[in-house]
């Protein structure tokens, strides 16, 4: 498979064509609730990022952005991922998605890091796009900067 | 999409642009997995041919010292290669010697004219600077085509200073909408850029030229994206300041200059002061030395500044109109790309009065996906906003892919990346 290919990954291209939580909604009530809006100033992409967090649990995601396929998808496979999850499962990811973002194409040594990311370990092939790493991080960068303004960190 | 071109051939100047492409030794290299360079990002910045880089090396190699001091003999012939640069770069735009200020690039070269009249405004240099002070109320005029670079120090001298910005808005098809009453007796500066860096399009310089003085407003001129392409005679367009950067003319990266009439820059007080800018220095006070040594204060980019005289020298043998012809011929050829389904040229469709700078957008594919599938086939295109949002948001868009040409670049290069564009929608299924 070329490196083009290794990148543009049907997953990946399926997750671009039909993102998952785009559409901002509003949490449900008494959940903690942050939001968060990142750029990339390079190209100009950009996604404002919405996370409800109940009793230590991402309760919903939910997000609005625009730009390329990577930061797309990208975005709508962290939705999938991380709802449902633990807060600290979630860090846990966001370190484990920053460290295969980081591989330069290599990847994950470690099966059970590749298992815990699912469909993520399709941005493998991103990684050896160093322009284009930061395309596949804005979706995280958004939900650790909500989840931050959310207080629910500090419960 | 038609493939029927127009063989460029050999060209009524008689020039042999295979053998110009051969003088730039970086088109040679191939990149990803053997592909051979198609590089269409040269209103980013360009390549440097063989002379440009033997001067910096023979610089090194031969005359290195400082400038302007030292009784030595490398002295003197670092301050000869020097000073025959900055002659070479004048004569090259149509300027005089002492006209030409060296600066790190074009940035630096429009915030130096700010910052300059921001010094004027606080009464630095008066009573000759007065003529530059801004008062709250008066206007500054820019354009919705502006790069960053041309909008942005405007926008900060206008917030030090009272002033107000105004600004030309862009018609459909990317041109300057000149019915807008912009220019007004307020108006104090009018700075455009004498081509667009996304559509290409030519300013009409000698109208806004015109509008300025009518009210006695200064003229600044954004010649980036001309001086490497155009015929460019600053003296002859009338513009009071202008700035260009020597990366985009094939010259070496870390200068640029800016032109400024003499009898306004020996008005003009200086912006970054220290040493080799002055006359007599004392415990207390300072007096300026005359331009352009006053705008050039501490240890200059010598070896840039000598390859930036060569490249000036160099385009100018090779002649800009033959030059701007070359790239005429290329810009209708990359122009054809708007026959290609679902591709949308930003800028103006026809050849004349522009570069060839064309930007475009593919429906249902964003310009960095656009970009990565010619990456992947050895094609360089620049992908985003290009320094240039509002233009953006004016079209509705958030980033476009831009290809741009210079004189290496040749008609296999565009017909390599047409049909390149042409699968970059099935590549993502949008067909």
């Amino acid at each position: 498979m070329s490196a083009l290919d290794q990148m543009y990954q049907q997953v990946i291209l399926d997750h671009a064509k039909n993102p998952h939580g785009r559409g901002l909604v509003d949490a449900p009530a008494g959940d903690a609730v942050g939001e968060s809006h990142q750029v990339n100033p390079t190209c100009g992409d950009e996604v404002t990022l919405r996370v409800a967090v109940a009793d230590g649990t991402i309760d919903g995601v939910s997000w609005e952005g625009q730009g390329c396929s990577i930061s797309q998808a990208s975005t709508s496979v962290m939705t999938e991922l991380v709802t449902g999850r633990t807060l600290a499962e979630v860090a846990e990811l966001d370190g484990v998605f920053h460290r295969l973002m980081e591989s330069r194409g290599k990847g994950l040594d470690n099966e059970e890091d590749e298992d815990l990311l699912g469909d993520a370990t399709a941005f493998t092939g991103t990684s050896q796009f160093p322009a284009r790493i930061k395309c596949a991080l804005l979706g995280w960068a958004a939900l650790k900067d909500s989840l931050a303004r959310s207080g629910a960190l500090a419960s | 999409m038609s493939t029927d071109t127009v063989r460029l051939g050999a060209p009524p100047a008689g020039i042999d642009w295979n053998a110009v492409r051969s003088d730039f030794p970086l088109l040679g290299r191939t990149v990803r997995g053997g592909r051979p360079l198609v590089y269409l990002d040269s209103a980013a910045t360009s390549q440097k041919p063989n002379v440009v880089l033997e001067a910096e090396v023979d610089f090194y190699e031969q005359r290195n010292a400082a400038v302007h001091r030292g009784a030595h003999q490398l002295a003197e012939e670092a301050t000869e290669a020097f000073e025959n640069a900055r002659s070479a770069v004048a004569r090259f735009v149509g300027a005089d010697d002492d006209e030409i200020v060296w600066t790190s690039g074009a940035t630096a070269a429009i915030n130096l004219v700010a910052y300059a009249l921001s010094n004027a405004t606080l009464g630095r240099g008066a009573p000759a600077s007065s003529r530059f002070a801004l008062r709250p109320g008066d206007e500054i005029v820019v354009t919705e085509a502006e790069h960053h670079a041309n909008l942005v120090p405007w926008q900060e001298l206008c917030a030090r200073t009272g002033a107000v910005l105004r600004w030309f808005p862009l018609s459909d098809d990317g041109r300057l909408d000149l019915s807008a009453d912009v220019v007004t007796e307020r108006t104090r500066i009018v700075a455009f850029g004498h081509a667009s860096n996304v559509t290409g399009a030519v300013a009409p310089v000698a109208a806004l030229v015109e509008r300025a003085k009518a009210v006695g407003a200064y003229t600044v001129l954004d010649a980036c994206q001309s001086v490497p392409h155009l015929p460019v005679d600053l003296h002859a367009l009338g513009v009071d300041f202008a700035a260009f950067s020597g990366h985009k003319m094939l010259g070496p990266t870390g200068v640029g200059a800016l032109y400024g009439r003499r009898e306004l820059l020996a008005d003009m007080p200086p912006v970054t002061t220290g040493g080799s800018m002055v006359e007599v220095v004392t415990m207390a006070t300072t007096t300026y030395a005359p331009p352009p040594q006053r705008f050039e204060a501490g240890t200059q980019m010598v070896a840039q500044a000598v390859g930036m005289g060569v490249a000036a020298q160099w385009l100018g043998e090779l002649g800009m109109d033959a030059v701007a012809a070359h790239e005429r011929a290329l810009a209708a050829e990359l122009l054809k790309i708007a026959e290609i389904p679902g591709v949308r040229v930003v800028g103006p469709l026809d050849a004349v009065d522009r570069l060839a700078v064309v930007s475009f957008v593919v429906e249902g594919v964003h310009a960095h996906d656009v970009g990565q599938v010619l990456d992947d086939r050895g094609i360089a295109v620049r992908v985003g906003h290009h320094c240039a949002q509002p233009l953006h948001r004016r079209f509705g868009v958030a980033a476009t892919a831009r290809a741009s040409a210079s004189v290496y670049t040749t008609l296999d290069d565009v017909v390599t990346f047409r049909e390149a564009l042409a699968g970059v929608r099935a590549f993502f299924g949008e067909e």
